[in-house]
């Protein structure tokens, strides 16, 4: 139930790319029929990308290398373009640590960011960005949903705002993108990053919607491929497996997330039934179909991790034990939890490898590794675990 | 990342408790930090007859809690001064580099209990 932190590969996907390592291995910008096939297959895939996130043109979407490097272009390719107009960014304190390392890169070279906070289930607080907002802002980058507490932001809103005062608005859809419906224009967006590897498509390859008209500096130069936006001989393996991910996001969207979204709130209403001081972490509706973040008071999340993976349950932790950083997570912080609350959150993301039995399971264990955990605990007040 | 020593210390802990009339009691760490263990000994004849703890944090923190009173059960005091952080991670088959400092602290509140034991006693006299 780590989906997050990974997706296996579709078969569809990899029978989709095969031909393109051996038998159509040609060169894009040749000339010849091998130079053609390539060509076609790239537009082909970049029409069902645009038709994922129901953007105008094909043209409008841009390969590059993945969700990182989409959401580098973006913000970077907007801030070195536009900086004679200002050089303020607007983002908010839930970030990808992408989009958070980005800025804190402009920040030395001169740039102004602002972080936005949120509120205690993780919504961007509207009122604070717009009040942020100077006659130097250039952009409001904002994550579409948090691949971390689930949160889905009020998109459509902070696009408005972000228009009404002449700022392009980027949107890091990375963790949302194939999950739940977007609409690029509808929602008042100008860029937005996609990974493909986060909708069972390859690694390394991603794309960055840029609506027409948008402004934005390459930050790659090279042979000028991708319109000049991406220079680099192009992908096409993972372009075409990024395309039919796409396609078979599209088509399944709907079902597969009434159906994680069924599973989801089974295991989040089941953990908080059964399991006493557990919490739910986000927005209990405005959420990712697949995310349940849990918080379970007086216990650690590693040694939650552990004891679940004894058991067959692969999931993730906000604990500071688990990142290389050793500090809890950034976002958790940020919706107002304290450091050990933090430290004892385990995230669920399920995708369609999981089914109700897996919930099911995970309901059957899991009150007995938060009960053992508390048993050896020295924060645990002694009448909850006799 | 763990060797089977740790996940069979953190699946089956050894000494897990409080001993209500403890001779010593010792804590290190910090909730905030994720890594906080209480160690309590009973002292015969000058050596450590009995030894529980209560850990809060990581897998490694609950392992080396686990394998700290293993290996001072019975010690005398002044042997079991010589345990080191170093001593409880061998024995463990070894730890993640990033875990060495952060969640191995048991050694630490088994000198903090020895030396509480030690004080109780002197302010006794």
């Amino acid at each position: 139930m780590d989906h997050g932190a990974g997706m296996p590969l579709d078969s569809r996907v990899f029978e989709a790319m095969k031909p393109y390592f051996f038998e159509d291995y040609g060169n894009p910008s040749s000339s010849h029929s091998f130079g053609n096939s390539a060509r076609n297959a790239i537009e082909a895939s970049r029409e069902k990308v645009a038709q994922l996130v129901a953007a105008e043109k094909p043209q409008e979407v841009v390969f590059t290398s993945g969700g990182t490097e989409s959401n580098n272009l973006a913000i970077k390719g907007v801030a070195y373009r536009n900086r004679e107009k200002g050089n303020h960014i607007i983002t908010t304190a839930i970030e990808h640590i992408s989009v958070i390392n980005i800025c804190k890169f402009l920040q030395k070279q001169g740039f102004e960011v602002s972080y936005v906070p949120v509120d205690k289930q993780g919504v961007v607080d509207l009122e604070k960005l717009e009040a942020a907002i100077n006659d130097r802002t250039i952009l409001i980058s904002v994550m579409y949903a948090n691949g971390e507490i689930g949160t889905i932001q009020p998109i459509r809103e902070i696009g408005k705002v972000a228009h009404e005062n002449q700022v392009i608005f980027h949107v890091d859809a990375v963790a949302a993108a194939g999950k739940v419906p977007i609409n690029v224009k509808e929602e008042n967006i100008d860029l937005l990053s996609i990974s493909s590897n986060d909708m069972y498509g390859p690694k390394g390859v991603g794309a960055l919607y840029i609506k027409k008209g948008t402004k934005v500096q390459p930050i790659i130069q090279g042979g000028g491929q991708e319109r000049g936006l991406r220079s680099g001989t192009e992908n096409i393996p993972g372009i075409v497996g990024m395309g039919k991910a796409a396609e078979i996001a599209k088509r399944k969207m709907e079902a597969e997330g009434k159906r994680l979204t069924r599973l989801r709130d089974k295991l989040i209403k089941g953990v908080l039934d059964k399991i006493d001081y557990s919490f739910l972490n986000g927005h209990p509706t405005e959420r990712l179909p697949g995310n349940a973040n849990l918080r379970f008071s007086y216990i650690e999340g590693e040694s939650l991790i552990l004891g679940l993976d004894m058991l067959g349950v692969q999931v993730s932790s906000g604990s500071a034990c688990t990142s290389k950083t050793l500090q809890p997570s950034h976002v958790l912080l940020a919706i107002g939890l304290a450091h050990e609350e933090a430290h004892g959150s385990l995230v669920f993301t399920m995708g369609k490898q999981n089914s109700e039995e897996d919930v099911d399971y995970v309901l059957e264990v899991l009150p007995d590794v938060v009960k053992r955990l508390r048993t050896l605990s020295p924060l645990t007040p002694k009448e909850i675990v006799r | 990342m763990y060797s089977e020593k740790v996940m069979e210390h953190f699946m089956h802990p050894r000494n897990v408790g409080e001993i209500p009339d403890a001779d010593g009691v010792g804590t290190v760490g910090n909730p905030v930090c994720g890594d906080l263990m209480t160690m309590y000994i009973k002292v015969k004849d000058d050596k450590l007859a009995d030894i529980k703890f209560k850990t809060f944090g990581c897998g490694a923190a609950i392992a080396t809690s686990s394998m700290t009173t293993e290996l001072a059960i019975g010690k005398t005091l002044e042997e079991a001064m010589k345990i080191t952080r170093a001593d409880v991670a061998k024995n463990l088959g070894g730890l993640p580099p990033i875990k060495m400092h952060c969640s191995n602290l048991a050694a630490d509140a088994l000198h903090e209990a020895i030396k509480n034991y030690q004080k109780k006693k002197e302010a006794k006299k």
